[in-house]
């Protein structure tokens, strides 16, 4: 089901110069010893594939890939319980120590930071990292935790009646970022969740 | 579109839908790696209360739920028949009341009267997990066996699945059937005709009076526990006669194909219905099962803990 009036916010060039550019602020960041330890870590679903092109992104740059891990944080969220049905829980892939790294968390839209919240109590179950820091495409603002992006591809300030879509080529056929409006409540709970209406 | 859980209870596994089964057995699979991490624990439940109401004797599975319950963080209460009033002849519906009372969120049920799930359920918005009524369905078992399968054969569609016992009694069989169907999988039904009722034909599943005709072929072959009180209700003649005719042991396993996986639920009667070098042999997969198990009932909790409502 498709939400109504669906205008683009952003679309695949600056999709891919925001990734750019948080490559570049990351690589400046840590020093190449530094760099060694670095480890991306994407939330599911859509930031999966923003840490794939930051990792991405990272290699071309740098010639050596840091490695890519996978989080679900559904059995770590707040509202079990007050959802009316849960999220399919997609696969937490970390084939790798994360002690002692530093971890970029990278996830395609910061809104509430309660998916923020429940990854680092997430992460903190996996082991002790050095540092994590967090890579946002979008932040729309609406915060509700005090809980910031360290690099963020664009900076809003969007109305919370609005929903934030982000679409990428590997699901979704193409890369672009589109802001919508809310299906209203009503309408919401008799239609099956949509995979953003999901996001926290 | 992606299947969604909108249960508060699991009674039986005749009720779910394929997407359903599917979508617990891929929950279960990241439960699984839970286990494996050094903090074998999630927030999941926290600050709800899990009922474990045990009215007919169980080890293994009441463990098996407890351990579930508290790797996702619930609080637990456990009643088991010897402790509870039950005993002392208070009625099933008073415990309900009691249950009630104490605003818990999810009751555990094992019951030796099929249906009994399904009156907690009409009475209680707490959610139910059936864990056993009767001869009705024990669903969480059969998830694990069919889990088990999954993940050591890749896929249930088109396995050929052979259960041997007292299909009569068990349901275990119940659910494994009914699971099994919905997946897609052929299944073989095979024991002492007093006990492999032939309805089963019915609903499209394989009766064989003889134990190498379920055997030849198969790709899974779940021996079901021959239980001591039916030899004396004169379902078969003695145990050492069901032994020979129907045991798997090194003289009937030159039927079974090399790569067909032994399955039991437990506890297992060695020398009855299983040679003891089979239950411990390469081909077992008898105590993966029970580390299945907990996986499986932690991704049920956790599904019907989403879908209860506490406003």
């Amino acid at each position: 089901m498709e939400a109504s009036n669906k205008t683009l916010l952003l679309d695949e060039n600056v999709i891919n110069a925001a990734v750019a550019n948080i490559a570049q602020a990351v690589i400046s960041e840590f020093s190449p010893e530094k760099a060694s330890q670095l480890v991306f870590i994407g939330i599911h679903k859509r930031g999966v594939m923003f840490a794939r092109r930051l990792v991405k992104a990272i290699t071309e740059k740098t010639g050596t890939e840091p490695h890519l891990g996978t989080l679900d944080i559904t059995m770590y969220r707040d509202d079990i319980g007050r959802r009316k049905t849960l999220p399919q829980i997609y696969p937490t892939e970390l084939p790798f120590n994360i002690n002692d790294q530093i971890i970029i968390l990278a996830d395609d839209v910061l809104q509430t930071g309660r998916t923020i919240r429940a990854a680092l109590d997430a992460l903190t179950d996996y082991g002790r990292p050095s540092l994590i820091r967090l890579a946002v495409l979008v932040d729309r603002g609406m915060r509700e935790f005090p809980i910031r992006a360290d690099y963020s591809g664009k900076l809003f300030q969007i109305p919370r009646e609005k929903k934030i879509i982000v679409k990428w080529k590997e699901l979704d056929n193409e890369d672009a970022v589109y802001v919508s409006d809310r299906v209203p409540q009503a309408a919401a709970e008799q239609a099956p969740q949509t995979e953003n209406a999901v996001k926290q | 579109m992606e299947c969604t859980w909108t249960r508060k209870d699991l009674l039986s596994i005749y009720d779910l839908s394929a997407d359903e089964i599917r979508m617990i057995l891929n929950t279960a699979a990241e439960f699984k790696k839970v286990s494996e991490r050094k903090v074998k624990k999630v927030p999941a439940l926290r600050g709800k209360t899990v009922v474990n109401l045990f009215v007919e004797p169980s080890t293994r599975t009441r463990i098996s739920f407890e351990l579930a319950e508290q790797r996702l963080s619930a609080d637990i209460i456990n009643m088991s028949t010897d402790a509870s009033s039950l005993k002392k002849g208070e009625t099933l519906l008073d415990t309900v009341k009691n249950i009630k009372s104490l605003q818990v969120d999810i009751v555990v049920m094992r019951h030796s009267a099929s249906g009994s799930p399904n009156f907690l359920a009409r009475h209680l918005k707490a959610g139910i997990v059936n864990a056993g009524d009767g001869a009705h369905e024990h669903p969480t078992q059969a998830l694990l066996d069919i889990f088990t399968m999954r993940e050591k054969k890749g896929s249930i569609e088109g396995l050929n699945v052979s259960i041997v016992g007292d299909i009569l009694h068990s349901r275990v069989a119940r659910s494994n059937i009914w699971g099994l169907l919905k997946l897609g999988a052929k299944v073989t039904i095979a024991g002492p005709s007093t006990l492999v009722p032939k309805e089963f034909e019915r609903i499209g599943v394989r009766v064989c009076d003889r134990l190498k005709d379920a055997l030849e072929g198969a790709d899974v072959i779940n021996l079901l526990r021959i239980q001591h009180e039916r030899q004396r209700a004169g379902f078969f003649p003695s145990t050492n006669e069901y032994a020979r005719v129907f045991g798997l042991n090194r003289e009937t396993m030159k039927y079974v194909k090399p790569d067909a996986l032994i399955m039991h639920p437990g506890p297992i009667n060695r020398g009855v219905e299983l040679d003891s070098a089979i239950a411990d042999g390469p081909q077992s997969v008898i105590l993966e099962q029970v580390t299945n198990g907990l996986a499986v009932r932690m991704a049920v909790l956790f599904l019907i803990g989403g879908c209860i409502k506490n406003d």
